[in-house]
């Protein structure tokens, strides 16, 4: 089911040909999705590497002139995301190391610097139960299988979007490049400079935090039925 | 020292390395025996799995980005300007 959904969102090379094609033909339209795509994205990314949200829109700047500049010349041996990516991060590595305090993305404070646990400690019982030691307190109320409808709703989605935007910036983007744009484990752990432990921690945070805000609003708004 | 059974505060830990395939056996076979005994795991564990696939629909093309038509001129001139073909 996971396997499905990342897949759905993979670039396919197809759709980078065709992107490219009308990107050297001047197609406004397929610039603007492009940017709509992956600005949002590239800001974050670059924000792992400088220190303002100014500088890293500058840089993100930079790298789309880049990208037209260098289009013409661009072979697909490599996802365009993943060349574009690649640009950003070297233009936003430069850059932050030119900020003289250069806060290098794997070294944005501790691997603990963040959240706690994925659920609070106070829905489990005690380590010390006689008979269920740490084990869910009373049932988890049940929402995985309400219909798309419900949870496709645009109020949802906010939610969903501003459960994001409120994570830190790490897992923000780890997130964003995993389950938005369907990026693999290694490519990610490759453009953030991560160990797969790593990434799979900041993944892990963001994924329960984002699951945990849902759970809340969802059950806040109405009960939701067992 | 971990008993033997997991429970259900430490499966949540272990679902992200669980769905991601980097589980190591041992706790793999800790993990898939929790969940045929345990309901709410399963639901959260399907929770999770929801999550993943709305973040998925979700984020994109929503954004609404203010930079857009800054960009946009940055196309225009590009396109205007002198191409090393």
């Amino acid at each position: 089911m996971l396997e499905e959904a990342v897949e759905l969102t993979t670039d396919s090379r197809a759709d980078d040909e065709a992107l490219v094609r009308a990107l050297r033909a001047g197609d406004e339209e397929a610039f603007i999705a492009l940017v709509r795509r992956y600005d949002a994205m590239m800001v974050r990314v670059a924000l792992g590497h400088v220190r303002t949200q100014a500088v890293a829109e500058e840089v993100v700047q930079e790298t789309w002139c880049a990208v037209l500049a260098g289009i013409d010349r661009f072979e697909g041996r490599a996802a365009l995301k993943t060349w574009i990516m690649r640009i950003l991060v070297n233009r936003a590595k430069t850059r932050g190391q030119r900020e003289a305090r250069c806060v290098p993305f794997s070294s944005l404070g501790g691997i603990d610097d963040d959240d706690g646990p994925a659920v609070d400690p106070d829905r489990f019982l005690p380590a010390d139960h006689p008979r269920y030691p740490n084990h869910w307190a009373a049932a988890p109320a049940t929402w995985s299988q309400l219909p798309d409808e419900r949870l496709l709703a645009a109020e949802t989605q906010d939610r969903i979007r501003a459960a994001i935007a409120s994570l830190p910036v790490r897992q923000q983007t780890v997130i964003s490049l995993r389950d938005v744009e369907g990026w693999s484990p290694e490519e990610v752990c490759e453009l953030l400079e991560l160990s797969e432990g790593n990434q799979r921690v900041l993944l892990h945070r963001a994924r329960s935090h984002v699951r945990a805000e849902l759970e809340r609003y969802l059950c806040d708004e109405s009960e939701v039925a067992a | 020292m971990r008993d033997a059974e997991m429970s259900c505060k430490e499966l949540v830990e272990l679902v992200t390395d669980y769905l991601e395939g980097a589980l190591p056996g041992d706790d793999r076979t800790r993990f898939e025996a929790h969940l045929t005994e345990c309901p709410w795991c399963v639901e959260y564990v399907a929770q999770i799995e929801r999550t993943v696939a709305l973040v998925g629909t979700t984020w994109r093309d929503v954004e609404a980005d203010p930079r857009t038509a800054e960009l946009l001129e940055l196309f225009r001139d590009w396109k205007r300007g002198p191409r090393a073909a």
